[in-house]
């Protein structure tokens, strides 16, 4: 404990205490959990907010006049402007309920890009793009004709803004990037990149599945177009996500699900259209989960996000360097400027191998490709295993997870 | 180490691993199927001649992977060579269970032995498919497929 307290940003002690899984055991050890860029554990604030409102408060959102229809309905609204606070988006109605970040770069795609995409149209994305981030934009190449232009990164993992400008021409539509590399760590400028665009005339949309959460966004700051969350990896539940998007993107802007809720009027012959955010959101939404949602956005300002990225920085900065340390650990993203997730290879040793032992020490970590197969194949690696930080994790389990890579080291001698 | 683990990674898996039997293209191959494992990439091609005697006269496999994935496909080289195609059915049926710790009745007494050492995989459920990804390809390749399905 003193030593995590020692590092003087907050007691995490206390904090693992708000998060009941981290109790745990796995296979007889103490779980330690590094698995955090895949999704992160809930804190109780979370899970009683969500069982609160559904033992107290549940119903139907924006359908019936009956009295648990409207308070359902102000909480869900509620957590829409904590999303609009997060993210220090201008409007509330900018911000729209997804399922997840997948959801939220696919919306774009189908409804923002398709209709304004024509053969030869060029749509700008870096190799360390995640599968959610480039599979949607492949999808307007089958169908469309438009051209993905790859921006690539160092062999530190770093994306220099100025190739991303040089990868734009008259013809490019769309600039996709990620805000952090869900494999390298790498954090984007996206500032500048937004910059480079906006000269030309280009919009951008940042995958923020990973940068929302280790730091703070500032959306109107950035002047992004677009930016796309997920509620599970930061510390809320899973089948609830957020795009933001520019009022004046939105209102151009087709439907992307029909049905319920997204309508103003339906006829036999017509339709028309609700307003935005409505516009977008088809169906009964997972209400439930955009309350935890916000109840976990409360959490992570009430710890501090600046604290949260420092604690976990000083973590994954001991982490890299100890690893670097052993002979045959390759590390395979060494940004400069990185979030708390780090990858590497043993080599010798397969990633899924790895990850079995590791996971036999009770270290939990991602071994594979993680949906990033474009990057496996710049880095020429068939995957990686991969730690990722989170606001609970402590030095210890640093310690845990160096001591579990060299039982690893010991198998395969 | 745990047990489990040790059971896993036995010498004779990681000997197969870092050295594996049959590896490489079978240019007189009469069959060829590959699997991938989307999971993790890995990918496995296995070659396959057939005699007209319905025999297995030469086989081989390449391909990368996990230690589990490339022993498996190495040690099932070594046993498939000059079976039948209805013992290697039966074969890939006894192992199916085996990696699954499953009853694996239908192996004979020496079959049993040489694959034992695949048997630790079945503490390993998320391990399972890599053991048979190699198995799978090669029933495909009898089965005149090209691409393996893995269940």
């Amino acid at each position: 404990m003193n030593a995590n307290v020692q590092m003087g940003i907050y007691d995490v002690d206390a904090l693992r205490r708000d998060f009941p899984i981290l109790s745990r055991e796995v296979h007889g050890r103490p779980l330690v959990y590094l698995d955090n860029a895949a999704s992160a554990q809930k804190p109780k604030p979370v899970l009683d907010a969500m069982m609160s409102f559904m033992t107290n408060e549940y119903a139907n959102v924006h359908r019936g006049v009956h009295y648990l229809s409207g308070v359902a309905t102000e909480r869900y609204e509620e957590a829409r402007r904590r999303i609009q606070r997060f993210l220090n988006a201008a409007y509330e109605d900018e911000i729209i309920y997804t399922k997840g970040g997948t959801e939220a770069i696919n919306l774009v795609a189908s409804s923002y890009l398709s209709p304004r995409i024509e053969p030869g149209d060029e749509i700008v994305l870096s190799v360390m793009e995640h599968h959610s981030n480039i599979v949607p934009w492949h999808f307007l190449r089958e169908r469309q004709g438009a051209v993905l232009k790859w921006v690539e990164v160092s062999d530190l993992g770093e994306l220099d803004p100025a190739d991303v400008a040089r990868a734009m021409s008259p013809r490019t539509k769309l600039v996709a990037i990620s805000h952090m590399s869900n494999v390298l760590g790498t954090k984007t400028d996206l500032r500048e990149i937004v910059h480079a665009a906006h000269e030309r005339g280009v919009p951008v949309l940042a995958d923020g599945c990973q940068g929302a959460v280790h730091g703070t966004v500032d959306v109107q700051a950035l002047d992004v177009d677009f930016y796309a969350i997920t509620g599970h990896k930061i510390y809320g539940p899973t089948g609830i996500g957020a795009l933001y998007a520019k009022r004046a993107h939105l209102k151009t802007m087709r439907p992307y699900q029909g049905g319920g809720e997204m309508i103003r009027e339906v006829t036999r012959a017509n339709v028309t259209y609700a307003d935005p955010p409505m516009r977008f959101e088809a169906g009964t939404p997972p209400i439930a989960q955009t309350v935890g949602l916000a109840a976990a956005l409360d959490y992570v300002e009430k710890v501090g996000r600046e604290k949260i990225a420092a604690h976990e920085t000083a973590l994954a900065r001991a982490a890299q360097s100890r690893l670097k340390e052993l002979n045959g650990i390759h590390i395979i993203g060494e940004a400069l400027d990185k979030g708390p997730i780090i990858s590497f290879e043993a080599i010798g040793i397969h990633a899924h191998d790895l990850a079995t032992i590791l996971d036999r020490e009770g270290v939990a970590v991602r071994g594979g490709h993680h949906c990033a197969q474009v990057l496996m194949d710049r880095f020429n690696v068939a995957g990686t295993a991969r730690a990722s930080f989170a606001l609970y994790n402590t030095m210890e389990e640093v310690d845990a997870l160096i001591a579990a890579v060299g039982v690893a080291r010991k198998v395969f001698g | 180490m745990d047990q489990n683990l040790r059971e896993l990674y036995q010498e004779i898996i990681l000997d197969h691993s870092r050295h594996p039997r049959h590896f490489g293209p079978l240019p007189a191959a009469n069959h060829m199927a590959e699997g991938h494992n989307p999971l993790c990439g890995d990918r496995v091609k296995v070659y396959l001649q057939v005699g007209a005697d319905d025999r297995i006269a030469d086989v081989s496999f390449e391909g990368r992977g996990c230690a589990i994935s490339v022993a498996s496909a190495s040690l099932m080289t070594e046993m498939l060579m000059g079976r039948t195609l209805a013992e290697a059915d039966a074969l890939m049926g006894g192992f199916l269970h085996l990696v699954k710790g499953e009853d694996a009745g239908a192996l004979n007494e020496d079959d049993r032995e040489r694959l034992e050492v695949m048997a630790g995989v079945s503490a390993f459920p998320m391990r399972v498919k890599c053991a048979t990804l190699a198995w799978h390809a090669m029933k495909a390749a009898l089965d005149n497929e090209t691409v393996a399905k893995t269940e």
